[in-house]
């Protein structure tokens, strides 16, 4: 009974959750959002003390629920592990707790969030893990069922579907996002939660808790017939059926063995707070003393400029004689990260971003992707080549659930300055005298684009689009819509600290 | 304009007439097509054989002219795999050549301009495997030379002998001359026009005439010289719409047509249905005319109109599918003139239609390429599509707002590559100087951008 409603309640979460992540309308996000907003560590990150303090009162109630029916990766593991366990029964060994590879990956993931290497907390934090499996592989298949619905719906002269855009956002992100699928599902399918309970630094916190937890199972010694169906099914390893012993900062309250023990010896039931019981088979040298609810502390900047990652769009035209061949635009090489308004800082931004890529799935623009950059390697970052940051839409600062890019409307984003157009001079049609354009000054909302005459006493010299930088907020229109390709002649810097203008 | 989209929509709601009337004159899809067809040749009988019209004027010289003149602009293309179009279907085109003569058409008017320079080409492959006097040709030296010099336009003569397939040409013309200025530039200074006068002499051409897409000026300046050329025949624009009523960029087609008469010069019609406008008129509009013939086509009225007057010595249909074909010989075959009221039936039909915002483009595409890849037919049909079907609301209060927002914006995307909208323009204004219909290109991109941003953004229109 315990079982089912666990299995019910994880897969709403789970089928919720990669709906939002697979939604490329953003219609859903007003009613799933919630589910990424509830994830651990992104809502660790965003100082989200209330979703931080009801997750670990959960845990410390009734275990480690949110392994089994909140985190999308571990119901993802438990998927293949049901399937492991049904080809061969009996399968698991039980073991003893990692406890030093456990604290140990924690303190390195406390020191990658404390000095800014956040491609190694994007690669290690779980709800972000899936995130990327969930956008990079499931989403194109998503979307590729919608677009054929649309080109049905196109032929019935219907507009209830519309073709949407599948493209490879990062190369990089992509190959993480199918490696870890593979490992994890492997992983999964013969030990059930090794991942969970070595290299998750959330199963590692939790878990920590857990060992309180006043609901648990527990196995009574009386009704036990030490048949070990218990523990050779176990997807944690963590039931000692010679002591009759479970350790419960690994176990993730799955309700298995409750219903795998035929005595019904297994029951989970209130114990109320009573201390932990000493955990069995620990190693005695453990002693990395964790400050674990302090995350945030002491990040320290990193100096230097973060290159950009230069991924064209390598988008095939469909060309007709009558139409001229039009070149893909290429992302120039920026000096600074450009970040989504909301996210007030490159810096902020950067310690707070977990890497899900909740925000490059809705961005219906095409403007967002993952970084390649190794620091902040699967972190979003814009572009213009395919799109820029339309001033309706406020999706990214929306949904995310780390806290950051922080929610906006769209008045605030009107007036949120996070990066300055630059003119390169040498490429501009207008300055080198190939045509009459002022495309970019023309299309600029905040009109900060003048075209002005580059000699200003001789009203006969070519003009040159000038950029009035406080004016200018960096949504990339101008720079998406101007005429020259590959290489735009006016382009956007990143800023390393927003501001309202 | 807000009482007229109120207008238009509760017709809209209330229009019960028979919606396959209305798209039997002219859709889209092949597809729909290819059904409608079939549908009409049951319902409306056999095309008949036997009853064409035929135009004798005797400055031609006996020649006999089918009323219905064959516009090879608009063969249908065979898209490749990827759905390019780089080559013609032939066989669908010998197979609408072959019906079209049986059926008593014997006028066929191509230029080496057309269909990306393979109209000649197929058209001359057709209609090879006809006897040669069992026909009349007529190309155009195009004002797209390379250059203006004399040789070129000899030269593009003699290439379109060649892909014709023939040693003459019945009816050559000077092709859309636009004003005075391009008119002398074109033909006068490099003295082609006096060339072609001696090629006529020497029977490689029949008759010369030009056609006209121009101002008042340039037309002046043609009639003036009728004295020294003396031109056999003159092809002008005219439609019910712009008899009287033409958009403000085009003059007034009675005038010209008038002009024409009096020197008593025969008039070969292009777009009489204004680029396809004239075949899918906005709903209220066709019921109008439904109710008056249920039977007929919507098309049928605008071929009427121009075969009703007895100076008009054919007129071009650029015919893509047979069911348009079938749907011309039908008007042609049993050709009924115009009565005094259908003639003042489709002034009304004129004045409300050129008072609808629609843009007057009629997609021949001498405006393509644009240089910045811009798909200018391609954003007007949308436009158009979406302003006959009600779907360009004026306001966001109106009921509809929402279903036309999403009509117009997945539209949009679907008809155009994103890349190719007309938020891309820059204005450079090159089109404007391609355009017969002289719209006013650049501007237009921008008041169609102007409007998807607002629709995008969810502003008040």
């Amino acid at each position: 009974m315990l079982k089912r409603i666990r299995i019910i309640l994880a897969a709403i979460f789970f089928i919720g959750i990669t709906l939002l992540f697979a939604d490329f309308t953003g219609a859903l996000k007003a009613y799933l959002g919630w589910m990424a907003k509830l994830q651990f560590l992104p809502a660790l990150l965003a100082g989200n003390i209330i979703v931080v303090g009801l997750l670990l009162v959960l845990t410390i109630f009734f275990g480690r629920v949110y392994c089994s029916v909140i985190c999308p990766l571990g119901v993802f593991q438990d998927i293949f592990f049901a399937l492991g366990i049904k080809a061969k029964r009996n399968r698991i060994n039980p073991s003893p707790a990692k406890r030093v590879l456990r604290y140990s990956v924690l303190a390195i993931f406390i020191l990658a969030i404390a000095f800014g290497v956040n491609s190694l907390v994007a690669l290690i934090a779980p709800y972000s893990a899936y995130g990327r499996i969930a956008e990079g592989i499931v989403a194109p298949a998503y979307a590729g069922v919608n677009n054929l619905l649309a080109m049905i719906a196109e032929r019935a002269d219907s507009y209830a579907f519309y073709r949407t855009d599948v493209w490879v956002k990062g190369v990089g992100t992509l190959v993480v996002a199918i490696v870890t699928a593979v490992v994890l599902a492997l992983l999964a399918w013969r030990n059930g939660r090794t991942w969970c309970n070595t290299i998750c630094p959330v199963g590692t916190i939790l878990g920590f808790f857990s060992r309180f937890s006043f609901f648990r199972p527990v196995i009574n010694v009386s009704k036990c017939v030490n048949c070990t169906k218990c523990a050779k099914n176990c997807k944690a390893s963590c039931i000692d059926f010679k002591e009759h012993k479970i350790d419960y900062s690994r176990c993730v309250a799955c309700m298995d063995c409750l219903e795998n023990c035929k005595e019904g010896a297994i029951t989970y039931k209130w114990v109320g707070p009573k201390a932990a019981p000493k955990e069995c088979n620990c190693s005695a040298e453990e002693k990395v003393d964790q400050n674990k609810r302090n995350f945030m502390a002491g990040a320290v900047a990193l100096a230097g400029a973060v290159a950009a990652e230069s991924l064209s769009s390598v988008e095939a035209f469909a060309q007709d004689g009558a139409m001229a061949a039009i070149t893909p635009k290429e992302a120039p090489a920026r000096g600074a990260r450009l970040v989504p308004a909301g996210s007030f800082s490159v810096k902020r931004f950067r310690q707070h971003c977990t890497g899900c890529q909740l925000c490059v799935s809705k961005c219906p623009n095409g403007v967002l992707r993952p970084s390649t950059d190794l620091m902040t390697f699967m972190q979003p970052m814009m572009s213009f080549e395919k799109g820029y940051c339309r001033p309706e839409c406020t999706n990214c600062s929306d949904v995310c659930p780390a806290g950051a890019i922080k929610p906006i409307t769209v008045e605030e984003k009107s007036s949120i300055k996070i990066g300055t157009a630059t003119v390169v001079a040498e490429r501009c049609l207008e300055a080198t005298g190939k045509d009459h354009c002022g495309k970019c000054s023309r299309s600029c909302p905040a009109g900060a684009v003048s075209m002005l005459h580059s000699i200003p006493e001789d009203q006969e010299s070519p003009k040159v689009p000038v950029v009035d930088a406080e004016k200018c907020i960096g949504c990339g229109k101008c720079e998406n819509l101007c005429p020259v390709n590959p290489l735009s002649a006016i382009y956007v810097e990143g800023i390393d600290v927003h501001r309202v203008i | 304009m807000d009482t007229k989209n109120i207008d238009r929509r509760s017709f809209l709601r209330a229009g019960a007439a028979s919606v396959a009337a209305v798209t039997l004159a002219g859709c889209s899809t092949s597809q729909e097509k290819k059904e409608i067809a079939d549908f009409s040749q049951e319902a409306l009988g056999e095309v008949p054989t036997d009853g064409m019209v035929y135009r004798a004027p005797e400055s031609l010289g006996g020649d006999k002219v089918s009323l219905l003149g064959y516009g090879c602009m608009r063969w249908p293309w065979a898209p490749d795999d990827n759905g390019e179009k780089k080559t013609l279907d032939q066989e669908e085109i010998n197979a609408l050549v072959d019906y079209a003569i049986e059926h008593g058409v014997n006028y066929f008017d191509t230029a080496p301009k057309y269909l990306k320079g393979l109209s000649e080409e197929a058209t001359g492959i057709a209609l090879a495997r006809h006897p040669r006097e069992s026909y009349y040709l007529a190309t155009k030296l195009s004002n797209y030379a390379k250059d203006d010099t004399l040789q070129e336009g000899k030269d593009m003569l003699m290439r379109s002998l060649k892909r014709l397939q023939t040693t003459y040409i019945d009816y050559m013309l000077c092709h859309n001359i636009a004003s005075a200025a391009s008119f002398k530039k074109r033909f006068i200074d490099n003295g082609l026009l006096e060339w072609l006068m001696q090629q006529r002499e020497k029977g490689v051409i029949r008759h010369l005439g030009f056609s006209f897409h121009g101002d008042q000026e340039g037309w002046d300046l043609l009639m003036e010289y009728h004295e020294k050329v003396h031109w056999d025949f003159v092809q002008i624009q005219m439609n019910y719409v712009d008899w009287e009523h033409p958009s403000e960029e085009q003059v007034i087609a009675k005038n010209l047509f008038n002009d024409l008469a009096q020197r008593n010069i025969p008039v070969i019609i292009m777009e009489p249905l204004l680029g396809g406008g004239l075949s899918k008129l906005p709903d209220f509009l066709a019921q109008k005319l439904m109710e008056r013939k249920p039977s007929s086509s919507i098309a049928s009225w605008a071929f009427r109109f121009c075969g009703s007057f007895p100076q008009v010595l054919t007129v071009l249909s650029g015919m893509t599918y047979l069911d348009h074909l079938q749907d011309n010989l039908r008007t042609y075959n049993r050709f009924e003139a115009l009565s005094e009221d259908e003639f003042k039936l489709l002034d009304e039909v004129a004045k409300i239609y050129s008072s609808y915002p629609t843009i007057p483009c009629t997609n021949c595409t001498y405006c393509m390429p644009c240089p910045y890849g811009l798909d200018i037919p391609g954003i007007f049909a949308h436009y158009n599509k979406c302003v006959n079907e009600g779907m360009v609301v004026s306001s966001k209060a109106d009921p509809e707002y929402r279903k036309a927002r999403r009509a117009f914006l997945v539209g949009y995307d679907r008809a155009v590559p994103s890349v190719r909208q007309a938020n891309h323009c820059i204005t450079c204004a090159l089109c404007m100087t391609k355009c017969p219909q002289k719209i006013n290109i650049p501007k237009r991109m921008g008041e169609i951008d102007a409007f998807v941003e607002k629709l995008k953004q969810g502003l008040e229109l």
